[in-house]
C-alpha cells in the first residue's frame, strides 16, 4: 500500500497556496534557519515540551511529527497574537530550567522533563515573575496547539506522513463514489 | 448611482433568506438577496479539519472572517471580551450563501406538538420566559411537508411513536445502517425505547438532479463534496435566481434597516463588496440574518420613530437567546465499531424529548456523526490523562472503539440571555458589534443530567466497558442552534413578531430566522426554521400589494 506517499495534484495546490501565505508574512521569515518565527533555541525547547505531550513509543511522537513546524507557521498566521505568549512562555521555562538543573530543558532528561511538565500544568513551578496562572495557560496552549499539530491535517505542516492516522489505522482518502483523488496505487 | 428599487430586499441567504428569496421571486416579486459572505461550491470542501465550521481553531471555513468580524461576550462574573469568529464565545454560525445549511450535519428535524405548547405542558417556570407559540404544528405541519419535498430530505421515521402527525412521507429512504446504528438499534429495542433512522437534508438517492452521498467522513463542519447534503444554496437559491427576479448580491453587510417619518420601512443600507455604503430601496425588508445578527440589525436601526430600535419598544428584541443544551454520553467498547460509513449520525431516538417525570423539556438522542482524530484527542474520560503516553496510548487503541449518543436538550428561555448592541466595540465598517451575555435555565441542566443517563444506560446495555457523561455548563446558549431573540407572539408588549412573522409596529418589516422561536425543540432546528420561512414567504407573497 503506498497511499500516503506522494503529493497528489490537490495536496500540491493546498501546499502551495500555503506556501504563498507564507511567502506573503515578510516579517515572520527568516532564511538563516528553518523557522519562521522561533529562533533555534526555542524551537529545541517547544520540540521537547511537545514531545513530552505526545511521547515517541512504538509510533512517533509530536517533534518527528513535526508540531513545531505547525506551531511556527501558525505563529505567522492565525496564531499571530500568540507570539508573545510563546516567548515569554519559553523564555521563563528555559530559566527555571537552567537555574534548577544549569542545563537547557532539553537536555535535562526525559524524568525531570516530565516532573517539570506536571508542575507547569498544576502552575507549581517557583519561578520568579512567572506565576502560576500564567504557566497554566501557557501549558495549556501549547498541548491545544500540539493537539492540533499531530492530529490534524497534515497540510498545515504537521502530522508528518499521516502519521497520527495511521497509527490509528485512518486509511486517507477513502475513495469511495467517486475517484476524486490521484492514487498512486 | 442609485440602486433600482425592489419589491423584497432579504438580509442573509441563509436558510430562512434563501428560501423567502425564492418564493417571493417566484411570485414574481423583485428581490435583492444580501449576503454577507461569499458563494461557496461543492469544491470548496477542502476536507480541512482544522478550518471549517466545526473546528475552527485555524479559522472558519466558511466565514465570517477574523478580520472584520467581532462580538463581545460578558460572563457570569461580568467580565467582557472581544472574540473573533474562530473563537467559540462568538457563537458563530456560517457566513456564505447557504449558511448552516452550506456545512452543517443537516439532521432535518420536525418539532413535536407539544414544542410549540411549552407553557401549557409545563406551566410557567420561575426564571425563564417559557411560552406557547402563537402558532401551532398543525398550522406548519404544510410547510414542513413542502420543505421535505422541494429540498430533499432522507430518513424513516416511520417506527417514532412519539412524532407529530404527517400527511406524507419522507421522499427519500435512509442510508442504510452503519456498524453504530446497526449495534445500537436492538438494545434500544430491549430497552423498551423506538430507534429510528434521523431523518436528513440529505440525498440517499438521486434528487432534485444531484447524487447521494457517497458517505465520506467529513460531514458536519463541511461543504459536501458531492453536493448530496441540501441547504438553501444548491435548492431555493439556484430557483430564485433561475425566475429571473432574485438578485443575489454577495460580500454585502448591511448597516441599518432605513425608515420614513411615518414609520415604515423604506429599505436597508449596506456596504457592498467595495465597502462602498449603498442604498437599497425596497418595499419589504425581511431580516433574516441569524438570531444574533437579526436581533442587532434591529437594534441598530435607530431613528427618531425607534429610538431603540426597529421592534424595540417594549425591549424584547435580542431577550431569550438560546440554542441547545447537548447532553449525552461517550463509551468505549473491547471490539471496534468504527466502519467508515458517513456521515456517522444515523439513529434517534424520541422517547426522552418530553414526558420525563419531574423534569422540564427534554430532547432526541443520536449517535454522533463521525470523529476525526483531531475530534476524539480530547475526548478523554476522567480517568485517563489529557496528554503523555497514556493519552496517546488511549487514542491509538479507543478511536475505533467509541460511541458517542448525544442530543439537545429544549432550553427554558431566559429573559436575560440575551444579545444588544455594544457600547463601544465596532466592526470594520464602524457598526457597533454584537454584544452577548446571560446563561441558561438551570432546568436545563437538571434534565440534561437526566436525559445524558439514558443516552449511558443505551451505551452500557450496548456493551460499553466504560462511560461517562458529557454534561453542559450554565454558560450562555446559542452557537450554531441560535434563536428566540425576535420572539412571535399576539401581544405586541412580550413579543418582537406577530404570527405572520411582520415586526409589530411596522407594517413591511418581517424577520424569518431562528429569531421568531419561542422555544427551539429538542433538535435541530433548521426545519422548523425552513417551515417558517415557506409560510412567511406565502404571507409576503399574497399580502405584499396591500402595503406597498
Amino acid at each position: 500500500m503506498a497511499w500516503y506517499k506522494g503529493l497528489t495534484r490537490r495536496e500540491f495546490i493546498g501546499i502551495a497556496a500555503a506556501a504563498a501565505v507564507a511567502g506573503a508574512a515578510t516579517s515572520c521569515s527568516n532564511p538563516k534557519i528553518p523557522w519562521r518565527f522561533l529562533n533555534a533555541d526555542e524551537a529545541r525547547t517547544l520540540a521537547a515540551i511537545c514531545d513530552q505531550m505526545i511521547p515517541p513509543d512504538r509510533d512517533p511522537g509530536a517533534e518527528w511529527a513535526r508540531v513545531v513546524n505547525y506551531i511556527d507557521i501558525q505563529l505567522c498566521g492565525p496564531f499571530r497574537d500568540l507570539q508573545p505568549d510563546y516567548k515569554r512562555g519559553i523564555a521563563a521555562l528555559e530559566e527555571y530550567s537552567r537555574t534548577k538543573f544549569g542545563k537547557v530543558f532539553a537536555a535535562i532528561g526525559a524524568e525531570s522533563q516530565l516532573a517539570l511538565m506536571i508542575a507547569m500544568e498544576q502552575g507549581n513551578l517557583s519561578c520568579g515573575t512567572w506565576d502560576g496562572g500564567a504557566q497554566k495557560s501557557f501549558f495549556q496552549m501549547v498541548l491545544a496547539h500540539t493537539m492540533q499539530g499531530f492530529y490534524g491535517d497534515p497540510r498545515h505542516g504537521g502530522n508528518r506522513e499521516r502519521v497520527s492516522w495511521k497509527m490509528v489505522d485512518l486509511p486517507y482518502p477513502p475513495v469511495r463514489g467517486q475517484q476524486k483523488y490521484g492514487s498512486k496505487e | 448611482m442609485a440602486l433600482k428599487h425592489v419589491n423584497a430586499v432579504v438580509v442573509g441567504a441563509g436558510a430562512g433568506g434563501g428560501v423567502v428569496a425564492k418564493e417571493l421571486a417566484c411570485a414574481g416579486l423583485s428581490v435583492a438577496l444580501l449576503e454577507r459572505g461569499k458563494w461557496y461550491t461543492a469544491f470548496d470542501c477542502r476536507k480541512d479539519d482544522l478550518r471549517n465550521q466545526r473546528v475552527s481553531v485555524l479559522g472558519c471555513g466558511f466565514g465570517p472572517d477574523d478580520e472584520r468580524y467581532r462580538r463581545v461576550t460578558v460572563d457570569e462574573t461580568g467580565r467582557e471580551e472581544i472574540v473573533k469568529p474562530s473563537n467559540w464565545g462568538y457563537n458563530n454560525n456560517a457566513a456564505c450563501v447557504g449558511s448552516g445549511t452550506q456545512s452543517y450535519g443537516a439532521m432535518a428535524w420536525r418539532y413535536m406538538k407539544q414544542d410549540f405548547r411549552m407553557r401549557t405542558t409545563y406551566g410557567a417556570i420561575e426564571g425563564g420566559t417559557l411560552e406557547d407559540w402563537p402558532i401551532s404544528y398543525d398550522d406548519l405541519e404544510p410547510y414542513y411537508e413542502k420543505a421535505e419535498w422541494e429540498m430533499g430530505v432522507s430518513g424513516d421515521v416511520s417506527a417514532n411513536i412519539f412524532k407529530a402527525p404527517r400527511k406524507r412521507p419522507l421522499p427519500m429512504p435512509p442510508l442504510s445502517p452503519n456498524a453504530e446504528h446497526r449495534l445500537l438499534e436492538p438494545v434500544a429495542k430491549r430497552l423498551g425505547w423506538h430507534p429510528f433512522y434521523i431523518p436528513m437534508l440529505r440525498n440517499s438517492v438521486p434528487y432534485n438532479g444531484r447524487g447521494p452521498c457517497m458517505r465520506c467522513r467529513w460531514c458536519v463542519g463541511f461543504a459536501c463534496e458531492v453536493d448530496a447534503k441540501n441547504g438553501t444554496q444548491n435548492t431555493v437559491i439556484p430557483t430564485a435566481l433561475a425566475s429571473g427576479n432574485c438578485d443575489l448580491r454577495t460580500e454585502c453587510m448591511v448597516k441599518e434597516i432605513l425608515t420614513d417619518e411615518r414609520g415604515r420601512a423604506t429599505g436597508v443600507a449596506y456596504f457592498d463588496r467595495d465597502n462602498r455604503l449603498q442604498k437599497q430601496t425596497a418595499d419589504v425588508v425581511v431580516v433574516s440574518a441569524s438570531a444574533t445578527e437579526s436581533a442587532r440589525l434591529l437594534l441598530n436601526s435607530k431613528s427618531r420613530l425607534f429610538p431603540a430600535g426597529i421592534g424595540n419598544r417594549y425591549d424584547w428584541v435580542g431577550r431569550n437567546l438560546q440554542g441547545h443544551a447537548y447532553v449525552g454520553a461517550i463509551g468505549l467498547m473491547d471490539h471496534e465499531v468504527y466502519d467508515d460509513l458517513g456521515p456517522g449520525a444515523s439513529i434517534a431516538i424520541c422517547d426522552f424529548n418530553h414526558g420525563n417525570k419531574g423534569y422540564v423539556s427534554g430532547g432526541a438522542l443520536c449517535n454522533e456523526f463521525i470523529r476525526l482524530p483531531i475530534h476524539f484527542s480530547s475526548m478523554v474520560p476522567p480517568d485517563v490523562p489529557r496528554w503523555g503516553a497514556a493519552h496517546k496510548e488511549y487514542v491509538r487503541k479507543y478511536y475505533k472503539r467509541s460511541i458517542i449518543v448525544m442530543g439537545p436538550i429544549q432550553e427554558i428561555p431566559v429573559f436575560e440571555a440575551r444579545v444588544q448592541v455594544d457600547p463601544v466595540v465596532k466592526d470594520f465598517w464602524g457598526v457597533p458589534v454584537a454584544r452577548l451575555s446571560g446563561q441558561r435555565h438551570p432546568s436545563d441542566l437538571a434534565v440534561g443530567g437526566y436525559v445524558a443517563g439514558k443516552a449511558e444506560l443505551w451505551l452500557k446495555e450496548a456493551g460499553a466497558v466504560k462511560t461517562w457523561l458529557l454534561l453542559p455548563g450554565r454558560g450562555l446558549s446559542g452557537g450554531q442552534h441560535q434563536a428566540g431573540t425576535c420572539r412571535m407572539g399576539n401581544d405586541p408588549k412580550t413579543s418582537v413578531v406577530d404570527r405572520n412573522y411582520r415586526v409589530h409596529d411596522v407594517e413591511n418589516v418581517f424577520v424569518v430566522d431562528g429569531s421568531v422561536h419561542v422555544t427551539n425543540g429538542g433538535f435541530n432546528p433548521v426545519l422548523t426554521i425552513l417551515a417558517n420561512a415557506y409560510r412567511a414567504g406565502e404571507f409576503i407573497a399574497k399580502n405584499w400589494k396591500s402595503w406597498a
